[in-house]
């Protein structure tokens, strides 16, 4: 692989195997169920547990291993901001660019939508509704439905559990709700 | 101890794991995946906006490819009878079903915030790391739901 190809955005068919790994490989290293949305829970048993019981537990062992994995993540997104990236902005398609441009996003660099994603966002209504709204819901359905796109679309799908089935079903409805009907009344207003 | 719901996972308690390895593979492990999270660029808001309007193949090529991948990889592992690098016998929990609200319910209300913040748990990390820093708010926000959830649970269908 050239050094270009490394620094530019990496293709589905590269990518994808690649995540599907760690499934295996958290099983070999030490016997540990991919899933990211766990860190959310052990880090509310470490920090803030409360008197529910679903927070009554021994964190150390069961999420310490969780909680350095998503610490890692938050280093590995720096790292390749910092050393591994040629600063495109995404590579969406045509179509894509044209649907966000109607809804006024035309900043493409970076990860987010500059436009709509900031800190003086947080003032507005569609700030709050998307950033903080959408992180809400984000952890009230991963912890409600017992896994996140992580455990349930990839462990779970790879392990054919029907639950998981199920919730992969309901996170698409649920982002196409979001997509078709709640974002242009936010974006567009 | 909490009394387990049907459906629930497995209570962190009794999922088996092997001894502390020491904590730093996991985090070598978590470096690697959010570089791999990062130039796949599913952590992109856009690239999420893509998906949910059909509009590239992209995000579908990634999951397709990991789940078949993962799939691959688990079957290896029960075929071979693998164990763990230390020994130990490695175990998968079937997830249970019992109505199966939590999974229809808290799917949909997790895929609202998937598009609408534009990042699922391990995106959010990553989109930190990128320097998307807004997105800690996000994130508390999460952890903010997580502790309702737990909150509510007892109340709540599963």
């Amino acid at each position: 692989m050239a050094r270009a190809d490394v620094m530019h955005q990496w293709p589905w068919y590269v990518a994808g195997p690649m995540i599907g790994l760690f499934v295996p490989i958290l099983l070999l290293v030490g016997n540990r169920m991919f899933g990211v949305s766990s860190s959310l829970r052990h880090a509310c048993a470490a920090a803030l547990p409360g008197r529910a019981a679903f927070f009554q537990y021994d964190w150390r062992t069961t999420g310490g291993w969780n909680l350095a994995f998503v610490l890692g993540i938050v280093i590995g997104g720096m790292l390749t901001a910092a050393f591994l990236s040629d600063g495109q902005p995404t590579q969406v398609s045509a179509a894509t660019q044209a649907s966000l441009r109607a809804l006024g996003v035309t900043d493409l660099t970076g990860v987010v939508p500059n436009e709509v994603f900031n800190w003086r966002a947080l003032l507005t209504l569609r700030g709050v509704a998307m950033l903080l709204g959408g992180g809400f819901l984000v952890g009230f359905g991963a912890s409600y439905a017992g896994g996140c796109t992580s455990g349930h679309a990839i462990s779970g799908l790879a392990d054919m559990q029907l639950p998981s089935l199920i919730a992969v079903v309901g996170f698409f409805g649920g982002g196409l709700v979001a997509t078709w009907f709640i974002l242009p009344r936010l974006l567009g207003a | 101890m909490t009394s387990p719901v049907p459906g629930t996972l497995p209570e962190p308690s009794t999922i088996a794991g092997s001894p502390l390895r020491g904590l730093t593979s996991y985090l070598l492990l978590g470096v690697a995946f959010g570089i791999v999270l990062t130039k796949s660029e599913v952590i992109s808001w856009f690239r999420v906006q893509e998906m949910f309007r059909f509009q590239a193949f992209h995000m579908y090529g990634v999951m397709a490819t990991a789940v078949f991948t993962a799939w691959l990889g688990l079957q290896l592992i029960r075929r071979l009878d693998l164990r763990t690098i230390d020994g130990t016998a490695i175990s998968v929990p079937p997830k249970t079903l019992g109505r199966g609200t939590r999974y229809w319910a808290g799917g949909l209300i997790f895929g609202i915030g998937w598009a609408l913040a534009g990042a699922c748990p391990g995106p959010l990390f990553a989109m930190i790391g990128n320097g998307a820093v807004v997105m800690t708010a996000s994130l508390a926000s999460a952890l903010a739901g997580t502790w309702v959830y737990g909150a509510l649970r007892s109340r709540l269908p599963h």
